[in-house]
């Protein structure tokens, strides 16, 4: 196996974090799920800084972001999948 | 084959109290911020020495004076301390300091300024730190068990990377070395903001997750919702956790409970600069999550090397204790490696599993109990910064 451009901690998670610089569009990712080192490819819509988060699948307005199978908060905008998900379209529930 | 730590050995400094320091400190320590000349004077004529000026110490009260005297006592009992020289502005509360540290039968002096000035207090100070000099620089080394060092963590600058890699690398740290009699200690009581029903149930017993849920608790109402002027989406996460990738600070707080581990319970829940008391294993310490203060309190609560897992490149370091730190991102070992100690890069690129990048850390942590200067150290980080409780008098 090549070195993954997308790392996923848990399987039941909907979005990954890249871990490459310099990710372009396009960009047909080896994504792997560190739980049980399965992979699966991916690609990406944009261009998306390292440490940014991709979805995995469509996800909407409302929906919970699962990442470590846990809830990190909930989407306030749509990502398509391979979109990046960050600030813009997910926000914390806390307050 | 996994590898046995149970017999691995460090040399190291034995201290009166049976604790095992890894530097060798003569410290010259001002009890309040107008001592600093003093004691800075102290430690420019005198080599070998080391000042930690700070800002507090004078009109505090209550709970906030209780915190200043334990940090104060604490930074000089530690074990990576072999003397200590006290200054303060008046008698009284130096000699609180003195009689604190006196307790773990190191050899402490304490001197006042008042009615007397910094020209004779320097003078008198100077010749007991010379003293103190030529005596610590005499005591040797002895072989100690790897087990007998307590080792702190909390980490900074963190992003999606130190989830991945870094922290987990400290938690792999724990899970191996906790059960041969190791102390351990993690806080940050605002980044568990997220995972604190996941911390709470990491206790190994119910009053340590009573204690903690409590401590949690009054940070929310004492702290957050008594000061809150926003939703907090400017401080947490900071703006270099979100330029790293961290979207929320529940997020944040999954990636920052990966240094507990995955076996590792903590025993007890301690106040800041406290002394865990309940013997070998990890404890939860209610702390500040910036780190130089973070780690000034853990030093007081007398742990001797930290680990400190970075994404984005906090450089932070401790006057007493060496800070070892840990990073798993490519980018910040492209831009700021003379930082980092531990480079663990290979998780993100599967060429290292987080059992070898906890072997790694492991083999660091001997080789700087062993004296290995750590990049903070190298670099002259001595963060020593005081936790404040609320305004003084």
């Amino acid at each position: 196996m090549g070195k993954p451009h997308l790392l996923v901690h848990d399987k039941v998670d909907n979005v990954g974090v890249v871990v490459i610089e310099g990710l372009t569009a396009g960009t047909k990712m080896l994504c792997v799920v560190t739980e049980d080192n399965s992979d699966f490819e991916l690609t990406a819509n944009a261009d998306i800084p390292i440490g940014h988060k991709v979805a995995l699948k469509d996800l909407s307005e409302g929906d919970t972001a699962i990442k470590y199978g846990e809830d990190i908060g909930k989407f306030v905008g749509s990502a398509k999948t391979g979109d990046h998900v960050h600030t813009h379209n997910l926000k914390t529930k806390r307050w | 084959m996994a590898q046995d730590y149970s017999k691995t050995k460090i040399n190291a400094w034995r201290r009166e109290n049976g604790r095992v320091g890894v530097r060798n400190h003569v410290l010259i320590l001002p009890v309040d911020d107008i001592s600093n000349a003093a004691c800075e004077a102290v430690a420019n004529n005198v080599k070998g020495t080391l000042v930690v000026p700070h800002s507090y110490g004078r009109l505090q009260f209550g709970e906030d004076l209780d915190l200043h005297f334990r940090t104060i006592i604490g930074t000089g009992a530690n074990p990576n301390v072999a003397a200590v020289v006290v200054i303060g502005i008046e008698p009284e509360w130096t000699k609180v300091i003195v009689e604190g540290i006196a307790k773990t039968g190191k050899p402490v002096e304490g001197f006042s300024i008042e009615q007397k000035g910094d020209f004779e207090t320097v003078r008198q100070a100077g010749w007991k730190a010379k003293e103190y000099v030529h005596w610590a620089t005499e005591l040797q080394k002895e072989e100690c068990d790897l087990s007998e060092l307590w080792v702190s963590t909390k980490c900074g600058e963190s992003d999606t990377t130190t989830g991945l890699s870094s922290c987990p690398t400290v938690g792999n740290m724990y899970d191996k070395l906790l059960p041969h009699g190791l102390y351990g200690c993690f806080g940050e009581t605002s980044e568990i903001t997220g995972a604190e029903h996941i911390c709470e149930k990491r206790a190994a017993n119910p009053e340590a997750a009573k204690k903690f849920k409590e401590i949690w608790n009054a940070y929310q109402d004492d702290v957050i919702f008594a000061h809150q002027t926003d939703d907090l989406s400017d401080s947490q996460p900071t703006k270099g956790n979100i330029l790293g990738g961290l979207t929320t600070i529940e997020e944040k707080a999954l990636g920052n409970l990966e240094k507990i581990g995955r076996t590792s319970q903590y025993i007890d829940a301690m106040g800041p600069a406290e002394t865990p008391e309940k013997g070998p294993g990890l404890y939860f310490m209610d702390s500040s999550s910036a780190a130089a203060e973070c780690v000034t309190l853990m030093a007081a609560g007398g742990y001797v090397i930290h680990t400190f897992p970075t994404g984005q490149g906090n450089v932070v370091g401790n006057p007493i204790v060496p800070v070892i730190k840990i990073s798993g991102n490519p980018r910040t070992l492209r831009t700021m490696s003379e930082h980092i100690d531990v480079d663990v890069t290979g998780v993100l690129s599967r060429e290292q599993t987080i059992d070898q990048a906890g072997d790694a850390l492991i083999e660091m942590i001997v080789r700087t109990a062993n004296g290995r200067h750590t990049a903070a150290e190298a670099l002259g980080h001595r963060e020593f910064s005081m936790t404040k409780l609320y305004r003084s008098a």
